[in-house]
């Protein structure tokens, strides 16, 4: 314990060098040594708590954390308001339903309600993309983003990676295959950002009808058959369908698009012995997904969610605690 | 063996470095605090029933160091783990983010069984505190205990270790070092005062 009369710099601290920016918006704001921090902490915390009967840190106490939530949700609410009540911190949950939002109330109104209550952190999804970056402007708190419309997921990256870290070990220089929708996929563009981040070989598959134009300048391959890109990869990421965010047309038939780019038991064979099968959830099975692969050997579907109270407590210490600038 | 301890270079104008306890210092200290754990615990050491849990970084080599040192006086293998205090410091919202460090608890938890919290430089106490309000979530003890390596004064809490290896009276502006192989490369322990 050091604490002295003059004031010394404590080597315990994280270096300005390492910490996270003041807000997550984008796995694309993260270096190799931040994400790897967060991974790192997010390890330890799942060791400190490991084993225990009371599953509860004392961390944030009297902190507010703020869950606004513009879109339906079940895995990533829960997930944000289990990992923030462990850490002990205040959770208010807001959803556009059944709030002032449906009576017409703008973002930046709700936001500046948010910021007279005094939250420390806010976690926004919302359908539009961009939606938390705006929010970021009008409030003081740190604004972690949950999910905006096809753009990014931090948090499902950062929870993806430490799931792949802990099977595989090392990400750097790992396979990685993504595949499906990657038009609507916000978790794709955070995975694909944050897995290039940490030095992971990144193929995304998928019918051209559901690339997001640009995709050619993303750090990763672009492959259209599935049954090329996968013999020896270390780990398939499977996107969900998203049915909902789809007006038109992007592929013929469910049973076409599940024969071209579903995952069965035939391809998973092709991974390499000690490949995984992930997906961020929810699945559509038997589309993107046969049930026998989502159950099966290999799967850490289930271990996701799991780890993604772990990340997403991390990332609120690594936040949260310090000094607050306001 | 009372011995001339080498004078160390002046690191700034002003100021100094002595070192106060050398390698051999370190390691007879080490097995004194061994013995009298054995005295004051002998039935719960002797059933194996003590776990050493280190303060990280450096009193998680010492409570390794320590338990190596009991088990060659008991014949008994004795249980050393790690206790990560940085989750529950008082002083997160002022000081920024921490890395956190390793917590590793014995098989078989610490419910019912003696536990001596082990750290190297004991100051203010905050640490201990902090270690105290962990343990409570990690289990119910049968009973705790402190040992450190050096006690330096200028306590803010009311805690007092039941093993000191060595009082040293320091000045609130002095920073006593405790170097140890594992992560500094040698063993000492030196104090530095300000100019």
């Amino acid at each position: 314990m050091t604490t002295s009369a003059i004031p010394v710099i404590d080597p315990a601290l994280v270096p300005a060098t390492l910490a996270l920016p003041r807000h997550l918006l984008s796995t694309g704001d993260l270096t190799a040594d931040t994400a790897t921090l967060i991974l790192d902490t997010a390890a330890r915390i799942e060791q400190a708590i490991a084993g225990r009967e009371v599953r509860k840190l004392p961390t944030l106490r009297g902190r507010t954390v703020v869950n606004l939530f513009y879109e339906d949700s079940t895995r990533t609410r829960i997930s944000f308001e289990l990992a923030a009540k462990r850490l002990s911190a205040d959770v208010i949950n807001f959803s556009a339903k059944g709030s002032s939002v449906s009576k017409g109330e703008s973002l930046k109104d709700t936001a500046l309600t948010l910021q007279a209550m005094g939250a420390d952190a806010v976690v926004c999804r919302h359908q539009s993309s961009g939606a938390p970056h705006r929010l970021a402007n009008w409030v003081d708190g740190h604004v972690i983003n949950a999910g905006d419309g096809t753009h990014e997921h931090p948090t499902q990256a950062l929870l993806d990676a430490y799931t792949l870290r802990r099977h595989l070990g090392e990400i750097a220089g790992r396979r990685i295959v993504i595949v499906g929708d990657v038009l609507h996929s916000r978790v794709a563009r955070s995975n694909v950002l944050l897995l290039a981040t940490l030095g992971a070989e990144v193929t995304l598959v998928a019918p051209p009808t559901l690339l997001p134009i640009g995709v050619g300048s993303w750090p990763c391959a672009v492959d259209y058959d599935l049954d090329h890109a996968l013999p020896g990869a270390d780990a398939v990421m499977m996107l969900r369908v998203q049915r909902e965010r789809m007006g038109g047309a992007f592929f013929p038939t469910e049973r076409e698009y599940s024969r071209r780019y579903g995952l069965d038991g035939r391809r998973r064979a092709l991974l390499a012995p000690h490949g995984i099968v992930l997906h961020p959830g929810p699945m559509n099975r038997g589309m993107e997904i046969e049930p026998s692969v989502a159950d099966g050997q290999g799967s850490v579907i289930v271990e996701q969610v799991g780890n993604g109270v772990t990340v997403r407590m991390a990332v609120l210490y690594l936040l949260l605690s310090g000094a607050s600038e306001v | 063996m009372e011995h001339e301890r080498p004078r160390l270079p002046e690191t700034e104008p002003g100021s100094q470095q002595r070192q106060l306890l050398s390698e051999s210092d370190i390691a007879r200290t080490i097995d004194r605090i061994a013995h009298q754990i054995l005295e004051r615990d002998h039935e719960a050491a002797a059933s194996g029933d003590v776990v050493l849990l280190g303060i990280p970084t450096r009193g998680s080599h010492l409570a390794d160091r320590l338990a190596a040192r009991l088990s060659v006086f008991t014949g008994r293998p004795a249980v050393a783990g790690a206790l990560d205090t940085t989750l529950y410091r008082d002083d997160l919202r002022s000081q920024g983010p921490r890395a956190l460090a390793a917590t590793t608890m014995p098989p078989g938890g610490i419910d019912g069984r003696t536990v001596i919290l082990v750290d190297d430089v004991l100051f203010s106490g905050r640490t201990i505190r902090a270690a105290l309000d962990a343990l409570r979530d990690h289990g119910r003890p049968a009973l705790v205990q402190l040992a450190v390596l050096v006690d330096r004064g200028h306590r803010q809490l009311p805690i007092r270790a039941d093993y000191v290896g060595k009082n040293i009276p320091t000045a609130l502006t002095d920073s006593v070092a405790v170097k140890l192989a594992e992560t500094d490369g040698y063993d000492a322990v030196e104090l530095r005062r300000a100019p």
